[in-house]
């Protein structure tokens, strides 16, 4: 693939995970945060935010799985997953989160079950998809192209 | 541009082209990009993960020493999240405002949270301003504004 078709692959998929909701309008401000001399901000925060996520995912199974759930606890590691996601533009999984706050302070345990269940699901879908689009970016970075950010505001 | 004045300009709070700003918040994400930011509105950052090290970097931990008074003078700004474990960004805002080496800096408060009565109390305590999570450039640039460059 040429640099030029790749840059318009680039475009479609990012307009798509806008469209679907899987990101909002906070990826933009990430997006618009990077520039030659911080060319993988990105990259970088996206990093982070898997490897935050996926350590919260396990603390969250491992509270909910005991016999006396500490919905304190259950809590304050959604608000911490509620933040992030929210600061990266992951809107699924901030709003699986907004509902997960709801069922911890009801102490609804089969609700914060469905929700741990909802969250991962869609956690893990937006998780491959920014590792496409990143993919996608270092390959038009290597192939001498620059990614077109301008084109998402048309 | 001034030749060697940036040792100058970091002394005695002095409002600069380059204020250094302490951000504090638990959430290593939200400290990556609040530090992001904050450098691409021309600011010198540190942050902090919670508020007893806040504290420490400004000079009033556990143990007082002198040689922290530098970093005291060097901050012209501190923005802290509202919600963090141990010390909420409430107790840190109050403890800056206590101390009577600190209370003149500006402190900002960040939270996910539209809560009415939790803006008001920062706002009461002295908080400059509140500011709502997920932050953006323009968050930014009217924090510098307001902050900084109208004050200089």
């Amino acid at each position: 693939m040429e640099v030029g078709q790749m840059q318009r692959a680039w475009v479609e998929y990012t307009r798509s995970l806008f469209r679907e909701g899987f990101l909002d309008a906070q990826f933009q401000q990430l997006q618009l945060l990077q520039d030659e001399s911080n060319p993988d901000f990105v990259a970088e925060v996206v990093s982070l935010f898997f490897e935050d996520s996926e350590r919260l995912l396990a603390d969250l199974t491992f509270v909910l799985e005991q016999q006396n759930i500490d919905f304190k606890k259950v809590d304050a590691h959604v608000h911490q997953f509620k933040g992030s996601s929210s600061s990266i533009g992951a809107q699924r999984v901030k709003n699986d989160c907004i509902a997960f706050r709801n069922f911890c302070e009801e102490q609804n345990i089969e609700g914060c079950l469905r929700c741990l269940q909802q969250v991962k699901q869609d956690y893990y879908l937006v998780k491959s998809k920014l590792e496409a689009l990143i993919r996608l970016e270092q390959q038009i970075v290597a192939a001498g192209g620059s990614i077109p950010m301008e084109e998402l505001s048309s | 541009m001034d030749g060697g004045s940036m040792e100058d300009a970091m002394v005695g709070g002095g409002y600069t082209d380059e204020p250094h700003v302490l951000a504090v918040d638990d959430n290593l994400i939200d400290r990556k990009l609040v530090e992001r930011l904050l450098k691409n509105s021309s600011c010198k950052v540190t942050t902090a993960e919670n508020g007893l090290r806040a504290l420490e970097y400004l000079g009033l931990g556990d143990e007082k020493r002198t040689s922290l008074e530098d970093n005291v003078s060097k901050v012209n700004l501190i923005i802290t999240d509202y919600c963090m474990p141990g010390m909420t960004g409430y107790e840190l805002l109050k403890k800056i405002k206590e101390s009577s080496s600190l209370k003149e800096i500006p402190v900002v408060i960040m939270s996910s949270e539209n809560i009415p009565t939790r803006i008001n109390k920062c706002l009461e305590e002295g908080a400059q301003m509140f500011m709502l999570k997920p932050l953006k450039q323009s968050d930014v640039a009217k924090l510098r504004c307001n902050l900084m460059n109208c004050r200089s």
